[in-house]
């Protein structure tokens, strides 16, 4: 099968188009009024928060909206041609073929019991015809193509045998198979950790120049969006609000939506008390109770009743820039440039003293190698490897680190899920380490709480947001009645800011950012002292995490809480820790304040990590540095260093010291510990990752 | 007395509802084919948001479809209803009919106020929105109902247990020789070769199911549930033992234990009143611990509670296990049990051995449901947010994670008690356990085989009365899925 | 792989040394002893004649002495009666005291005597089960192709018209045990009421001369019952399965439907009915045991039905080893194709 003529005119040209789903009930508008156009080769950002209408678009470019969905004005046309005349073979040509996706998880678009070359060689011998030798011969070429190690090997497994990341090219393989003209990519790199998505974007932004593909990228973060396109595209609650080149929409911004995206994300500058982030106040507008006029008016600084909920709005271009385009009446009469009223900017709250020590606490798993069929030897996992550290009252400390890094495994240790193999933990100099949760007192328990990461999960369905604090208050002893713990329960809920009528819900009838906050009442039952926050906003909208991590200093600067910050999120530690330790593969690599952590020396993880976290700023500028591979298996970690395997400063250590020995933890500065073999040279030369342009 | 006839002066309808059927078979056929035949046509959207498919053969085939299946409706609801007025004058179907009278009316009744209700009734009232559910239930509260104003001798016609000279074999609508003023006149679905009134005994048959089957799942699920948390949340060794012991079980044939354990032998021996000793503790631990975990916080409101809930408990089970102020009463050696005087009910050994077998069979597969949905569920945010504010891990299992677990329980609480019925039928078909005379269906259908070939009647109304509460189970359990899955 | 084999084995073995306990203990007590005494001796045995003739064969020794002497570890139980008649566990009519072998259990090969067929236990069970060997080898030819296809059509595209057709069907007979739909078949086609005749009511020849005729019905009965249930596994394994994101890559990769069903969803599919067809053989056997009875088809389940109406203890006995070891067995085909057909677990 040919492709399509040679055509010069737009890849992809989407214009006023409208996606609405029916249900037994109801229509329910998906995406309206949406236009965009995709040139030969260039790459067009669409950004917006979950339940935006995103993926609809890309799913409504593929016409694969499902049995309900329907389109229901507009066209969609690629090159040139309308895609929902064709017949359904036609289509079947174009899928694949000329328009390929990749998606989320990659580990469920692959299909678990064929093997991967067998995957890749359907795509040119589908719509191709080619023999299998050829196939053959062509999936070997692309599997080198996205860097993968052994592409013979590659091609001879399964998906299940190779890691997220590795899977994730391999999807990326796949869309390349047949040199399509357009690649949508969905969210690509969401389930993959920092350092991976580093280099799988920057995979993504080779291939795409090489193939000379269009590429529609989807994505909630506006850094990312930054790194890998030319054009973007805002969306708010099923609409395009905004239109531009990236620097049209980044600098010069012309929609109030896209200003307050930009003021509610951390970018470096950001501080939590001189200069706080500023939420969006409210919720995303439900699609069936969408407000009349403009979807974001209820939460628009520069609502004006009677004009902006008056009628629908059009999509205005911005004089001057033919190619940007905005969804707001009064773009013209708003100063874009006017200072930020700051909201009130707060104490810096005074360090106490030491309520937390951790000294050279390890914990060993014993794993059987082999789960199903039982082998009788057994393997220790070092989850947890000599830690040690201080936290102080008042105090924010940042464990950052990618998944397998034992972050997850401490808290439990500290929780007394799990009890500690060597070492101590002194909570107000009482050993903790190896008192189980069942054998510690109410007190105790009540002192030393968690937020969990995911709202969804975290209050039990089946029991009033009520019920649930009261519990946590029973089992502290809070109250001496059913009516004294219900006030305290009422008080609690004031605390989050939530309206006491909430008592009475359901968790099902609450938005993800409202379970948080009950989540964090919770934790607070007790009157805690140390709360251990598990990425607490990591499965929130960029908007609703603002006032969250507001939500969870403001109480900390009230009550005088540690607070023990787990995120890989570099962004949101810088903007709220006093201190930073990075955590790799269950050692403690770098340990210090921010700025100590933040600025050279680093520790070459941490400068990798930096280098990978995409940030949302033009003026912003990046080191490059792509590490290579994946994190190693914690049941499985390297010989010596943790890190020697991805680490490119490996070859300035003589001899082979960073293969033999695990590299001492070594003071640079007053607080300020890395654990690297590098010498003092080395490291006092590293320059810093990221710098601000001058303005 | 004349005999019956099957419809008497109703007989009208009959070609009606034979060319209603007719025409709903074909129409179910062709739209079938049209269905494979063609792609789907265009869909038009309403003005109020509404999706509808286009004419063309595939619609007309469906509004074929939805008339003659509303006009064979109709004319079945015509028979009844007209049944229930004209009686025995309608033939054997109108008598039927107003027999059933009283269950007609509760089924109105039920229905009318679930509907009326359904919006605050939780997932009871989300039933009725689906039309396989609202079918599932309809057929098996009419057994229900049947089995209890059966119990209460006001829908039979005859006492099932008597033989009445001169009805051997005799077909239906056969009127009785020798009539008496108080007797029925008629054996509505003819007498079976003990001349007994299959229609009664059919009756009678469902409360024995209705008594049984549901009460015998409930305790399955109760030992399941106390064995399978645990299990399933603690893992380890624990889970070994307790899967092993139940794969032990599951391996053991049926058919096999029910023949080793069903004798009036076994009986004897006191086996199984020792296995019901052991079986009905679980509520009792089940109920225990689940208050305890709950209100241990609160001792002055707990200690009452449990003393109170607990002390009911403990009578009904030694009630239940004890029998003539024994609990095990065999010829060499006996245990004391609850005195008489303080005996609220006896049950007597053959109900009692089949009850423990049911339960004995059914509570493994209960167990392994438990013990997956405890595994899958343990991993959740909010049992490690009970965790770490130090819950004690019965409340964790109980309040936590079982409340969640409660979906697929209830649906397959439905299925099960099918299943149960199923196992009780086939108990009867083999003459284990039960009296040889008892009425239950599996019993009916056993006798009335041998004579299959010659005489139809006796052996196919339990036949089909057992299909529809089992058909009925299955798709009361389909809706409940379907519908506890939308949310 | 192998040690993973060896040691379901294991557990097999343990499994079934458990369960043969229990038959053999629930056999031998003393209520069922006494009705064994009753049907060999005599009707009219006072109790102390029982207690004689139970303790001069053996049946009075601790129950673990007899279930190592059943199990062929223990020396065989002798006697020889005041009337001169040599009696033991061993002894066989018509086999000398002398020739009487000293063990003669299970890991001998000795299955034991019949007591209500006057046989070798050993012959009876092997020429009952190969009758319903045969039975069965038709019922799952029957069963298990149709109810995969019932299951893959109707999970294909669910909510079609297709799906609800063949979902209502499956109900249907998942509803209808097989003493239902066996009483209902042969009301229908066999009886002279209806007057079809098209099947016979019994399979009595069928033992001898299987045809059409009279060996459908009874494979047709089993077959249902089994049929619905695992047609809605599939169904809804299926349905799983074409809502997984890996269907959506192949669609949108341009393969087109019946390759994606046949290529992409059909193995994945087919692995959760796998399992559940393997661990349905425990209640096939149940409908064996009725269907054997309702149709006068003299298999297993007929010689189960007939040693446990008469507490036939070696048969009984024998009875349940083969069917234990059935169940097991199944169970470990079950485990072992589940890991050969998902090659996540294969490859680990």
């Amino acid at each position: 099968m040919s492709k399509l003529a040679d055509y010069d005119g737009p890849i992809l040209e989407i214009d006023k188009l409208s996606i609405s789903f029916f249900t037994r009930l109801r229509e329910i508008p998906a995406v309206m009024d949406f236009s965009v156009s995709v040139m030969p080769g260039e790459a067009v950002g669409l950004v917006g928060e979950s339940g935006c209408g995103k993926s609809t678009v890309a799913l409504g470019v593929m016409q694969d909206l499902g049995k309900n969905g329907r389109i229901v004005g507009g066209t969609i046309k690629f090159k040139g041609r309308d895609l929902s005349e064709m017949s359904a073979e036609e289509l079947r040509d174009i899928r694949g073929n000329e328009i390929a996706m990749i998606y989320q998880e990659p580990m469920a678009s692959l299909n678990p019991a064929m093997k991967i070359g067998k995957q890749l060689m359907e795509v040119p011998m589908i719509h191709e015809g080619v023999s299998k030798e050829e196939a053959y011969a062509r999936a070997l070429e692309v599997v080198t193509d996205v860097r993968l190690p052994d592409p013979e090997r590659m091609l001879n497994s399964y998906p299940h045998q190779l890691s997220g990341g590795q899977q994730q090219r391999i999807v990326i393989a796949m869309a390349l198979m047949s040199k399509p003209a357009l690649l949508i990519l969905d969210e690509p790199t969401t389930a993959l950790d920092v350092t991976v998505e580093a280099a799988v974007v920057e995979l993504v932004k080779d291939l795409g120049k090489k193939y000379g593909t269009s590429m529609l990228f989807i994505s909630h973060n506006l850094g990312l969006v930054l790194e890998t396109c030319d054009r973007l595209c805002v969306m708010y609650s099923g609409e395009a609000v905004e239109r531009g080149s990236i620097h049209d929409v980044f600098d010069e911004m012309q929609h109030p939506y896209t200003q307050a995206l930009f003021r509610s994300i951390p970018l470096p500058g950001a501080d939590k008390n001189s200069r706080p982030l500023i939420a969006i106040p409210g919720n995303f507008p439900l699609p069936h109770e969408r407000p009349p006029g403009c979807n974001f008016g209820p939460r628009c600084d520069y609502f004006e009743e009677g004009r902006c909920d008056a009628q629908d709005i059009p999509m205005f271009t911005v004089p001057g820039n033919d190619r940007h385009h905005t969804r707001c009446l009064k773009f013209q009469e708003i100063d874009w440039s006017a200072p930020v009223t700051m909201a009130d900017t707060k104490e810096k709250a005074e360090i106490g003293q030491t309520v937390l020590k951790i000294d050279n606490l390890k914990k060993y798993y014993e794993v059987a190698a082999n789960a199903l069929f039982g082998g009788g030897h057994k393997k220790v996992v070092k989850a947890n490897e000599t830690l040690s550290f201080e936290a102080h009252e008042s105090e924010t400390l940042a464990i950052v680190g990618e998944s397998g890094c034992g972050k997850s495994t401490f808290a439990k240790v500290l929780m007394g899920l799990e009890t500690a193999t060597d070492g101590q933990i002194l909570l107000d100099n009482r050993n903790i380490e190896q008192v189980p949760i069942e054998e510690r007192d109410a007190k105790t328990v009540g002192e030393v709480q968690m937020v969990f990461q995911n709202p969804f999960d975290t209050l039990n369905p089946s029991m009033t947001v009520g019920r649930q604090i009261i519990r946590a208050l029973e089992i502290f002893g809070v109250g001496n009645s059913e009516a004294e713990r219900r006030q305290r329960m009422l008080e609690l809920l004031d605390l989050v800011k939530l309206p006491r009528a909430f008592a009475d819900r359901m968790p099902r009838q609450l938005s993800g950012g409202q379970k948080q906050r009950v989540g964090i009442a919770r934790a607070f039952a007790g009157d805690a002292r140390i709360v251990v926050a598990d990425e607490p906003v990591s499965a929130l909208d960029v908007s609703v995490q603002a006032a969250v991590t507001d939500l969870l200093m403001e109480i900390q600067r009230e009550k005088k809480t540690t607070l023990l910050f787990i995120s890989h999120d570099l962004s949101i530690v810088r903007y709220l820790s006093d201190r930073v330790m990075v955590m790799y593969l269950g050692h403690v690599v770098e340990l210090g304040t921010t700025d100590q952590v933040f600025s050279p020396p680093y520790h070459p993880y941490t400068e990798a990590l930096l280098s990978a976290v995409p940030i949302a700023d033009t003026s912003v500028e990046k080191q490059h540095i792509v590490l290579e591979g994946d994190i190693p298996s914690a049941m499985n970690p390297p010989p010596g260093c943790p890190f020697q395997t991805r680490c490119r400063w490996k070859s300035q250590v003589p001899g082979d010291l960073c293969e033999r020995e695990v590299p001492p933890s070594r003071r640079v500065a007053e607080g300020h510990q890395i654990k690297c073999h590098l010498s003092e040279e080395i490291l006092k030369s590293m320059e810093p990752v990221i710098k601000i342009a001058a303005e | 007395m004349e005999p019956l006839s099957w419809t008497g002066s109703i007989a009208f309808l009959n070609p009606v509802l034979a060319i209603a059927l007719a025409g709903l078979i074909l129409s179910i056929l062709a739209w079938i084919l049209i269905n494979i035949a063609t792609t789907e046509g265009p869909v038009i959207v309403n003005p109020d948001g509404t999706l509808k498919s286009a004419a063309g053969p595939r619609g007309l085939a469906q509004t074929a479809l939805r008339f003659t299946f509303l006009a064979s409706v109709l004319l079945a609801l015509a028979y009844i209803v007209l049944g229930v007025f004209l009686g025995s004058n309608a033939g054997i179907v109108g008598a039927i009919s107003q027999q059933f009278l009283p269950v007609w009316v509760s089924l109105i009744i039920v229905f009318a106020m679930s509907v009326a209700f359904k919006r605050r009734l939780g997932l009871y009232g989300k039933l009725f929105d689906s039309p396989v559910g609202m079918i599932g239930f309809g057929l098996v509260m009419f057994w229900v109902f049947t089995g209890i104003f059966g119990a209460l001798d006001l829908i039979v016609t005859h006492d099932p247990l008597v033989q009445v000279s001169g009805m051997k074999n005799k077909v239906p609508g056969t009127p009785l020789p020798n009539l008496d003023e108080s007797q029925y006149a008629w054996y509505l679905l003819g007498g079976d070769n003990l001349a007994r009134d299959v229609f009664s005994r059919m009756v009678k048959g469902a409360w024995i199911v209705v008594q049984i089957a549901p009460l015998a799942t409930l305790f399955a699920f109760m030992v399941g549930i106390t064995l399978g948390l645990p299990a399933g949340y603690y893992g380890g060794r624990l889970d070994t033992l307790l899967s092993f012991l139940a794969n032990l079980i599951l391996a053991f044939p049926v058919i096999l234990l029910f023949y080793l354990l069903v004798t009036p032998e076994i009986i004897a021996t006191g086996v199984p009143n020792y296995m019901a000793a052991v079986l009905f503790v679980f509520p009792i631990i089940f109920v225990g611990v689940l208050l305890n975990s709950r209100y241990y916080t609160r001792p002055n409101f707990r200690t009452p509670l449990l003393i109170g809930v607990l002390g009911v408990a403990i009578w009904l089970y030694l009630s239940l296990i004890s029998t003539g102020g024994y609990v095990i009463n065999t010829k060499d050696y006996a245990i004391w049990g609850l005195p008489t005087f303080m005996d609220l009910f006896d049950v007597p050994g053959g109900i009692l051995v089949v009850f423990v077998s049911v339960v004995f069979v059914n509570s493994p597969t209960v167990f392994r449901i438990v013990r997956g949905l405890a595994m899958d569920i343990k991993t959740r945010d909010y049992v490690a947010a009970a965790q770490t504010r130090g819950e004690g891990p019965w409340y964790i299992m109980l309040w936590e994670i079982l409340p969640n677990a409660r979906g697929p329980l209830i649906v397959d609480f439905c299925l099960r008690i099918g299943y149960t019925t199923i196992l009780l039928g086939t108990l009867g078909f083999f003459g284990l356990g039960l009296p040889p005379e008892s009425p239950d269906w599996g019993s009916t259908i056993n006798e009335g085989r041998k004579l299959l070939s010659i005489y139809l009647h006796p052996a196919l109304p339990p036949a089909l009365a057992l299909l529809s509460l089992v058909l009925g189970l299955n798709l009361l359990a389909d809706g409940l899925r379907e519908e506890s899955l939308k949310d | 792989m192998g040690l993973f084999i060896l040691r379901r084995f294991g557990v097999m073995l343990l499994t079934a040394l458990c369960l043969t306990f229990v038959v053999f203990f629930l056999t031998n007590l003393y209520p069922n002893l006494e009705k064994l005494a009753k049907t060999q001796g005599n009707q009219r045995m006072s109790d102390e004649q029982v207690e004689t003739w139970l303790e001069n064969r053996g049946y009075r020794q601790p129950m673990l002495v007899k279930y190592g002497q059943w199990l062929g570890v223990m020396p065989g139980f002798t006697n020889t009666l005041d009337d001169g008649q040599f009696v033991g566990t061993c002894a066989r009519p018509g086999v000398a005291p002398e020739d009487t072998p000293k063990f003669c259990g299970v890991l001998q090969g000795e299955w034991g005597y019949s007591t209500v067929f006057k046989d070798d236990v050993g012959g009876i069970v092997s020429k009952r089960l190969g009758n319903t060997g045969y039975l069965m080898f038709w019922v799952l030819v029957l069963m298990v192709p149709s109810a995969l296809i019932v299951g893959i059509l109707a999970g294909m595209r669910e909510g079609s018209v297709l799906d609800r057709s063949l979902s209502t069907f499956s109900i249907i007979t998942t509803a209808t045990p097989e003493y239902v739909s066996g009483v209902i078949f042969i009301a229908i086609f066999t009886s002279s009421t209806v007057g079809l005749k098209w099947f016979k009511g019994t399979a009595t020849q069928a033992m001898d001369n299987p045809t059409f005729e009279n060996f459908f019905l009874p494979v047709l009965t089993i077959a249902l019952y089994g049929m619905g249930y695992i047609a809605r596994m599939t169904r809804a394994s299926m349905t799983e399965v074409m809502t997984a994101q890996y269907i959506r890559t192949a669609r949108l990769k341009g393969v087109s439907f019946p390759t994606i069903v046949m290529k992409h969803a059909l193995r994945n599919a087919l692995i959760a009915p796998f399992t559940v067809i393997m661990l349905q053989f425990p209640w096939l056997l149940n409908g064996v045991v009725i269907v054997e009875t309702l149709f006068n088809y003299k298999g297993f389940g007929w010689a189960l039905v007939q040693a446990a109406g008469n507490n036939d203890i070696q048969l009984l006995l024998a009875i349940s080893v083969v069917s234990v070891f059935v169940v097991l067995l199944t169970q470990l085909i079950s485990d072992i194709g589940y890991v050969y057909l998902n090659p996540r677990i294969r490859i680990s």
